[in-house]
């Protein structure tokens, strides 16, 4: 099998889905970290979206293909990561997940977890709690995933956060971006 | 950070994005239309951009309306594009007729979604195949383009603004949900290596201008409503002038001009990307996004030494029958793939006659065809 490998790349994908409900802000959240891995870190990626006809409400996910090579069938079938912001996105996708993929959910929304390892963190609370609105728990999450994950790094998710978010909103991302790398920080640091 | 960027043009852009910046690329002037999922952002992007350009952008009451602006404004000379999904392109369906018949060079993007009807507005679904290609009355011949990637969304629109000007028609640009919302990471051309193409201006004095004349070519010279130049535009069939007819010769002569401007130029207009084709024995044909998963399942095959390869028309319509005929002949089988219950499978049925083995793969739930699928429908049937 081994020579094949070279003819073709289709090893080497890591596939990563963003799902919570419509307005949770995972289409944006997707945009947002695409960007950072394919134009600032330089790899190959291919983001998609699927949702409902609501505006808000409704199932939502943003799902993230990312290779050194060319990509072509769009869509995570086997994840490497999972962030589920809501019960319904946990329960619904976690089976998706290969054996060793990691599950991060938000410990605020999701309180039935499946029998496997998983990291909830809480990210609605802490937007709430530190920044008085839960609308940023997306980029909460997006800065816990980087600090744990690397699959991004972090000068680059700053920039694409700063350069994206709508007007009016930088330091309020900004600030949501850091809660995000703190709670990754301080899992860490309780891990030890 | 952002120079090294700008020097390599990589962005991260939608298909609906890469579609509106190569209507600018190819010199888009007007722009008509009516938002609706999942085409929305070409509107939403042209409302910001055309008018830096020195364009008109008009968001109008429906898609029926949207239409005839696209008409209006390219009689009176401008570039003119309109995008839609499904339903508004049902409506449009009219006013695109009148364009065939008065030769009014235009472009629709269809970004599909399911159907019938309302269907699944953020679904994908590739099911206005044959609309694209009989979707108003009457016999007239489309030109009809289907992109795979952001690129190609680029690309393609490109494309079909200088096909719509080269033969004074409208031009089809079929795309869909998957690719209209897909994001990846693409250069786009610099403007000096586009191909631009505009319309085909009389030289003869004015009393001598026939707005619909009858020339070796199958295409008329145009001039622009108000420089001086007189000519009747109707939906009726009409002579050389635009004036309704009756006269069976000049009927005929007419029906025959819509025809052969297309039919003899399918070499200028057919476009087909293959890959692996070299040594294949079998081959999978598809379009649009599910021509995705039909790259990745043909590396999946070749793993396992399976010798197909991909046969991608760009141009849906015209359909590439020569070059079909001639793959009918040398390959064992054809494997159709669509996201639909089956619409292109006819055409390439049509030209095969039975020479080979045509086989479909058909998915139509709302959801793209993985790999995997196809993978296994190939090894099933091949």
């Amino acid at each position: 099998m081994e020579h094949h490998k070279k003819h073709i790349e289709l090893e080497d994908i890591y596939e990563i889905r963003l799902s919570g409900s419509g307005g949770q802000g995972l289409v944006f959240a997707g945009t947002v970290l695409a960007e950072a891995i394919g134009i600032y870190d330089g790899k190959n990626v291919a983001q998609t979206q699927s949702y409902g006809p609501e505006a808000r409400g409704g199932a939502s996910r943003s799902d993230l293909v990312v290779s050194k090579g060319e990509i072509y069938y769009p869509k995570a079938t086997k994840l490497d990561l999972l962030l589920a912001l809501t019960q319904e996105a946990c329960d619904q996708y976690s089976l998706a997940l290969k054996e060793d993929g990691i599950l991060i959910v938000d410990s605020t929304l999701v309180d039935q977890l499946p029998l496997r390892e998983v990291l909830g963190f809480p990210f609605t609370q802490v937007a709430k709690d530190e920044l008085k609105t839960p609308i940023v728990a997306n980029i909460v999450a997006l800065g816990t995933i980087c600090a744990l994950t690397k699959i991004v790094s972090k000068d680059s998710l700053i920039q694409v956060v700063r350069k994206r978010a709508p007007k009016g909103t930088e330091e309020l991302n900004q600030k949501a971006l850091q809660l995000g790398f703190e709670l990754a920080r301080k899992r860490k640091k309780k891990d030890r | 950070m952002e120079e090294k960027i700008k020097q390599k043009e990589q962005l991260l852009l939608q298909g609906n994005v890469a579609c509106a910046r190569g209507a600018l690329a190819a010199g888009l002037d007007f722009f008509a239309g009516y938002p609706i999922t999942p085409s929305t952002e070409i509107a939403e992007y042209l409302a910001r951009h055309l008018p830096k350009y020195g364009g008109k952008f008009i968001q109008m009451e429906d898609e029926i309306a949207s239409m005839a602006a696209v008409i209006g404004a390219s009689i009176a000379g401008a570039k003119a594009m309109t995008a839609t999904s499904g339903p508004g392109f049902s409506l449009m369906q009219e006013n695109i007729g009148y364009a065939y018949m008065a030769e009014v060079p235009s472009v629709v993007v269809n970004v599909q979604r399911g159907g019938p009807s309302t269907g699944l507005p953020t679904k994908v679904s590739q099911s206005d195949t044959m609309q694209a290609r009989w979707g108003t009355h009457g016999d007239y011949n489309s030109i009809t383009l289907a992109p795979s990637s952001v690129r190609e969304c680029f690309d393609l629109t490109v494309r079909a603004m200088n096909l719509a000007e080269k033969y004074r028609t409208p031009v089809v640009v079929l795309m869909d949900e998957v690719l209209g919302h897909m994001r990846e990471k693409v250069t786009l051309p610099q403007p000096d290596e586009i191909k631009v193409i505009n319309r085909w201006k009389p030289t003869v004095p004015p009393e001598w201008y026939q707005h619909f004349e009858i020339n070796p070519h199958y295409v008329s010279p145009m001039a622009i409503f108000g420089e001086g130049y007189r000519f009747n535009v109707t939906g009726l069939t009409h002579d050389p002038l635009g004036f309704p007819t009756a006269r069976s010769k000049e009927i005929k002569d007419k029906l025959d001009k819509l025809r052969n401007k297309i039919e003899h130029n399918v070499n200028d207009i057919v476009q087909v990307k293959e890959e692996f084709m070299e040594d294949a024995t079998c081959a999978i044909f598809a379009y649009g996004s599910a021509a995705r998963s039909a790259r990745q399942a043909i590396r999946m095959a070749r793993q396992k030494r399976i010798k197909v390869g991909l046969i991608q028309p760009f141009t849906v319509w015209p359909f590439p029958e020569v070059y079909m005929e001639h793959m009918s002949e040398r390959l064992d089988m054809i494997l159709v793939v669509e996201l639909n219950q089956g619409q292109l499978v006819n055409e390439v049925m049509r030209t095969n006659c039975g020479k080979t083995r045509i086989r479909k793969l058909n998915r139509y739930d709302g959801e793209i065809i993985t790999p995997d699928e196809i993978f296994h429908k190939l090894r099933e049937v091949r």
